[in-house]
């Protein structure tokens, strides 16, 4: 990038900029007239919470199956462009196509990847159902890589199986799903961010959410509700030290995961950790699945191979970190050994796709994949179980532990999930979200809850010199890194353990000026929740299991005997503390003999 | 509590001269909401230095008056 221009912005000096007077009048409730925190209530038959990925694709098929239903998009961001293909994707990871794979396969790839903790009839639909959503995807005007005969390209990343199929157009994805919620008429609320599930004997009936410009509460009542706000991408704290440099988008901060916990959904094996080996600094992925069918391959600092197998498993992410621990770092993406037509056809996809900003950021170093190896590096960690294992517990349906509240896409416990899976468990969820509201009318607000949780969204606008959300956000996730980052060792988790339950009290110091801020206020409340379920779950679990996902120094390996099962967190709310248990996982489809296929990648 | 006032070298830059006072296209895609109005010049500029630098603030600018630079700490 040739533009250097040093842009400063300086904050409440320059009177251009709305100053402290104007926060103060939020804080007072009142300005020009208009009452800030009003409270709008609303009432529809089905609420998707997140309109990214799983969102659009549940409210879209929930309006298929029942036109006469209502149905409501409710998103943070701009449905335009949100959620984690904000700027579109490269590729898919799991796609089960006729004649190249089937569903069984897929579903034992992935009992080997993630060894053996999965609920395979969850995996399995993702198998079933993926290759119709790459045709009707294919409908809406989304290309798919097709070789010179005219059939699927797709590329072998797995162990073994061929599920990567690319979308070297794949930049306007985003924009294609958005177009589809439209044209189904689905209404759609931007900038308003959920902030909690309200339930009635046990059964979820709707939300309420905080409209993050205005300052507005809504009130919305659902028969049914699915949540699909993402993974929790602000978890640990980059390298970089700068709170948004993640790989994630970082609007998804484990909302989910958290409205879900508060309202007593359980939440499963919370300590598979999402930890990827990114761009160092940039935080990117250097996508070697897109560059390896090219010839590209993760080398170390001699530009020799270390791991034979790509594909993000955890047994990869120990093979990387052994590496860069082994005085054979730091490891590159290398690509200098390919011609100069194969690289210009790799920077052609990777400049122009999900995270298209990598080209002015390798330009801004001076740095040109025809000399130089993209320096890589191990992520802080995050939870995604899109990416790794780690979510809200859900069946084949998505259904979750509470009745009428369902969950999708990255939050959803269905391991190695991308983005097909994501389609396929929002349409999953919201097929059957429009049989269950047949038999079921709408739930009574308790008025008192809703004015409580408008204290608690509220609170730190009370408070326009608090401590702001930034420094506050930054400490708690230093915190995570210092004491959650594997391996994992005992001690460290327990201070780590303790210090996210007392940052509850940190949380009272919190200041905020405008509805923005509350937004950021809000989510450092689900990235605290996060923590102390990843500190609890990653406790409990006494073996080390998926790779560096899970790596203990004090219980190194794998113990089957005692923990082939899936590990549960779930609220107490008698005592208002958090609880573990373990659940036996539900009996395998396919049987898989985990004893005589590890996944092992390292090269011989 | 004490406040300070950090100046912060943000990622996203406006041209003035080219940003219409009418057209809200780059702060209504932002993800993170961080674009605003300058109330009294009618100019977006980066109101929180919140940014994942995606790019649809730029590439959705109708008059390319937008440029996203690497933030300083990753660049």
């Amino acid at each position: 990038m040739g533009i250097k221009i040093l842009n400063t912005l300086i904050v409440s000096v320059n009177t251009k900029i709305p100053d402290i007077s104007v926060h103060l009048e939020y804080n007072m409730g009142n300005k020009n007239n208009k009452n800030f925190m009003e409270i709008i209530n609303l009432e529809v038959d089905f609420l998707v919470v997140g309109g990214g990925t799983a969102g659009c694709m549940a409210a879209v098929k929930a309006k298929q199956k029942s036109p006469e239903s209502s149905v409501l998009v409710l998103e943070k961001a701009n449905i335009r462009r949100s959620g984690a293909i904000a700027m579109g994707m490269d590729g898919v990871n799991t796609a089960v196509i006729p004649g190249n794979s089937t569903p069984e396969q897929y579903v034992r790839e992935i009992t080997i990847a993630n060894d053996g903790i999965l609920d395979q009839s969850a995996v399995h639909t993702t198998g079933l159902l993926g290759f119709e959503v790459i045709q009707e995807l294919e409908e809406w005007g989304v290309k798919f890589q097709k070789d010179n005969e005219g059939k699927y390209d797709l590329k072998q990343v797995h162990r073994v199986g061929k599920y990567v199929l690319p979308m070297p157009e794949g930049k306007d994805l985003k924009k294609i799903l958005s177009r589809q919620v439209k044209r189904n008429k689905i209404k759609i609320i931007n900038r308003v961010m959920a902030t909690s599930v309200l339930t009635q004997n046990g059964r979820a009936i709707g939300i309420t959410g905080l409209d993050v410009r205005s300052g507005d509460m809504y009130v919305i009542k659902s028969k049914a509700i699915l949540l699909c706000t993402g993974a929790c991408g602000r978890l640990g704290l980059p390298a970089s030290g700068y709170l948004y440099g993640t790989y994630e988008n970082p609007t998804n901060a484990g909302d989910g995961y958290s409205m879900a916990y508060q309202a007593g959904a359980k939440l499963s094996n919370i300590e598979c950790f999402q930890i990827n080996p990114l761009i160092k600094d940039y935080n990117g992925p250097a996508c070697a699945y897109v560059a390896s069918p090219f010839g590209a391959y993760t080398a170390n600092a001699s530009g020799n191979r270390f791991i034979s197998c790509d594909y993000w498993s955890g047994q990869m992410m120990l093979e990387v970190w052994r590496e860069l621990n082994s005085g054979q770092g730091p490891v590159h993406l290398k690509m200098y050994h390919l011609d100069e037509s194969t690289i210009s056809e790799i920077e052609r996809i990777l400049f122009d796709n999900e995270r298209p900003s990598r080209e002015r950021f390798h330009a801004g170093r001076g740095e040109n994949y025809r000399k130089d190896g993209v320096e890589m590096n191990i992520s802080e960690i995050g939870l995604c179980s899109g990416h790794s294992a780690s979510g809200v517990q859900v069946d084949e349906h998505m259904r979750t532990s509470i009745p009428g509240l369902y969950a999708a896409g990255d939050m959803a416990n269905v391991p190695h999930n991308y983005m097909i899976g994501a389609f396929v468990s929002g349409r999953v969820a919201a097929e059957h979200a429009m049989s269950y509201i047949q038999d079921v009318d709408h739930g009574q607000v308790d008025l008192d809850i809703i004015n409580t949780e408008k204290e608690r969204i509220l609170a730190p606008l009370k408070n326009p010199n608090g401590i702001p959300h930034t420094q506050v956000e930054y400490k708690l996730r230093r915190y995570v890194n210092d004491y959650l980052q594997p391996p994992k060792s005992p001690k460290n988790m327990m201070i780590g353990l303790e210090k996210f339950i007392d940052y509850q009290n940190v949380m009272d110091e919190l200041g905020a000026r405008d509805p923005h801020e509350l937004m950021r206020c809000m989510e450092i409340n689900f990235i605290r929740d996060c923590a102390e379920m990843a500190a609890k779950a990653s406790l409990y679990r006494t073996e080390s299991r998926w790779g560096l996902y899970h790596y203990r120094l004090d219980f190194p390996n794998r113990n089957d005997e005692e923990w082939m099962c899936n590990t549960i967190i779930k609220k107490c709310f008698e005592k208002n503390e958090m609880t573990i248990s373990k659940e036996e996982l539900k009996p395998y489809l396919f049987d898989v003999n985990l004893n005589a296929e590890k996944y092992d990648v390292s090269v011989a | 509590m004490a406040l300070t006032t950090n100046r912060v070298d943000v990622p996203v830059i406006v041209d003035e001269n080219k940003c219409l006072e009418k057209c809200k296209a780059c702060i209504e895609v932002c993800p993170l909401d961080v674009l605003a109005k300058n109330p009294e010049t009618g100019k977006a500029y980066m109101k929180y230095d919140e940014c994942w630098f995606c790019l649809p603030c730029e590439k959705e600018c109708p008059v390319g008056a937008i440029t996203v630079q690497i933030p300083f700490l990753l660049r």
